[in-house]
């Protein structure tokens, strides 16, 4: 039924098989199948309390799935531990901004490298050779990827001074730190203005050409959901109810009824997080 | 205008060690112009402010509420002083054994409770606190003496050549250990492992998303604070010639607290200023002994009213960084 889509011909970097999670009575999420495909953006779409932000925790490991699986590349990570998740290559951010708020833009960014370096105690004390030189990647990488982003010249101001887009540019910037394959975004555009949700869709589209990266973003912003995906999966109570490319999601009358029928209301509404 | 990249850092850091130099110049000089006494008063200020470096691990870098840090120091203490009445073991070599004691004592009894969050966390460490301090009392094994505690701890001696048992040699003792403390906390403060303890601090859901295991760095923050309150024990203890359980009551762990609260939550210098605060003050003020707690309740109430942050909170993002990669001086706009 799906058209063929774009990127098929890439190899699987995400999969997820019957996928579903429950919070006491509420199944959060029901029976998910998902394919991210190498080089792609997908989009995850669907109304308020759909499940898409339980499927980003359950996939980056926050939460364990009751039943299914999740495949990165092919290995089970099923049930693994976030930081654990991290150093296989998935990298995320959370929909309201968690940074380090007290601490400087420099040293956020510098998070995303924890993972891709391996100092201990002692060679942190006694500063062996070692150590200085994988303080120094772990700067330069910063670096690059504060530039990236526009905010090396705030590199020493505190993650909570500087404004919202920024902040939002920031932790997009940490994550690409810790070098991924799979970028993860929880609504990069919510509270951002339209001009400020062009230039993330300019950025995200340089970065994944640029680079050996794969997306997979949440989304309330239909144009930006129209303007840069490749593949559109939406979901409705917990539910699958239809994939396709942006112009076919757009025109499905199942996905006008869930979702398109209510856009007029606020787009920068959250989801009303699962509890348990 | 264009400056060469190290001028900014050369700077800060020639005026940094110009003020560590003029500290350790009056550390230095000051016991040799005191009495005794005043010397005495001065290795309490060492030994409160090693132990409020080692909670500072524990509540200033990673921000885990832990009341019962007595109880760390209680081991350290008691380690030391049944080691050397029984088997005469001498103090220097159980200075390292009991930071093990200690931090081993860490490791079991935090592991099944390390992931409780804030008050939780503070409710089970105090408690542990008081666990400690009970079964000393009660004389396990007929180990610790209870409430009398242990009698005739050695002096820390390095055969018949070092022999520290003046309050001279003590002050240095303590004080060297502090140094020594001070720089290896600072280099860890500015490393992947410091940086991690504050990621945990600021947003551990945040920290875990960024490939922090939250859970072991937690664990090494409270077995590094237990083994520097065992050090802190363990010269303690050969200070005082005996211990007992009422030096390792809630109302020590209750000082050290406010001693990383009033200097500033991971601050090195906050935590030294805190401790003069919380050791050097009551001596000074002896006549006004009975208000004592009057002056420190009001005065932690003021704190929290005026000054949150501590009275040296760690200033982040003083020190400069210029491009590692040679950028060509433009800005990134």
């Amino acid at each position: 039924m799906p058209e063929p889509r774009p990127h098929a011909a890439g190899e699987t970097v995400l999969e997820t098989l019957g996928l579903t999670k429950i919070f006491g009575g509420l199944i959060a999420v029901n029976s998910i199948d998902l394919k991210v495909h190498k080089g792609e953006i997908l989009s995850l779409i669907g109304p308020n309390g759909a499940g898409k932000t339980t499927v980003f925790n359950v996939v980056t490991g926050i939460y364990r799935p009751e039943f299914g699986n999740v495949f990165f590349r092919g290995e089970r990570i099923t049930g693994k531990k976030p930081h654990q998740i991290v150093s296989h290559g998935i990298a995320r951010t959370f929909q309201n901004i968690r940074l380090f708020p007290d601490m400087t833009c420099r040293e956020n960014v510098m998070a995303g490298r924890h993972c891709r370096s391996t100092s201990g105690l002692f060679s942190s004390i006694f500063r062996t050779p070692r150590q200085r030189a994988e303080e120094n990647l772990i700067r330069e990488a910063a670096e690059k990827r504060l530039r990236q982003v526009n905010l090396w010249r705030s590199r020493d101001e505190l993650a909570k001074n500087i404004a919202y887009g920024s902040q939002r540019m920031l932790e997009i910037a940490r994550a690409l730190a810790s070098e991924p394959e799979l970028l993860v975004l929880d609504e990069p555009s919510s509270g951002l203005n339209p001009r400020e949700t062009r230039d993330l869709m300019a950025f995200l589209q340089g970065i994944i050409r640029e680079e050996d990266l794969t997306i997979l973003l949440i989304e309330h912003d239909m144009n930006m959901v129209m303007g840069i995906s490749d593949w559109v999966v939406v979901m409705d109570g917990g539910r699958k109810i239809a994939e396709g490319i942006p112009e076919d999601i757009y025109a499905d009358q199942r996905v006008i009824e869930a979702y398109l029928g209510k856009e007029d209301e606020d787009s920068t509404a959250y989801d009303v997080p699962a509890q348990h | 205008m264009e400056q060469t990249p190290l001028a900014g850092i050369g700077r800060l850091a020639s005026s940094r060690q110009l003020h560590i130099a003029l500290a350790t110049a009056v550390f230095l000089i000051y016991p040799f112009l005191v009495s005794d006494y005043f010397i005495d008063i001065a290795f309490y200020f060492g030994i409160y402010t090693l132990l409020g470096l080692s909670l500072n691990i524990v509540l200033g870098e990673v921000g885990l509420f832990d009341l019962g840090h007595a109880g760390f120091y209680a081991i350290g203490a008691y380690t030391t002083a049944i080691l050397n009445t029984k088997f005469g073991i001498p103090i220097l070599v159980l200075l390292p054994l009991s930071a093990l004691a200690a931090a081993l004592f860490a490791y079991v009894v935090c592991s099944p409770v390390i992931h409780l969050q804030g008050d939780y966390l503070l409710i089970v460490t105090l408690g542990m606190g008081e666990i400690v301090r009970l079964a000393l009392i009660n004389n396990p094994f007929d180990l610790t003496g209870g409430p009398n505690g242990v009698y005739g701890i050695d002096f820390p001696s390095l055969g018949p050549w070092l022999v520290i048992d003046s309050s001279l040699e003590y002050y240095f003792l303590i004080w060297l250990i502090v140094g020594l403390t001070i720089l290896g906390l600072t280099k860890l403060q500015d490393s992947r492992i410091g940086r991690a303890w504050n990621y945990i601090r600021e947003d551990e859901t945040a920290a875990n998303a960024n490939g922090i295991d939250s859970r072991s760095y937690k664990l090494l923050a409270f077995v590094m604070g237990a083994a520097l309150a065992g050090v802190a024990g363990n010269v303690y203890a050969s200070k005082l010639m005996c211990v007992s359980p009422e030096s390792f009551t809630f109302w020590e762990s209750c000082l050290m607290f406010c001693i990383v609260l009033i200097g500033g939550m991971g601050s090195i210098p906050g935590v030294i200023i805190g401790a003069a605060f919380i050791g050097l003050f009551p001596e000074i003020f002896r006549p006004f002994a009975m208000y004592r707690m009057l002056i420190f309740g009001s005065a932690m109430m003021l704190m929290m009213m005026f000054r949150p942050g501590g009275v040296w909170p760690r200033k982040r993002g003083a020190v400069k960084y210029e491009s590692l990669l040679g950028g060509t001086g433009r800005t990134d706009a």
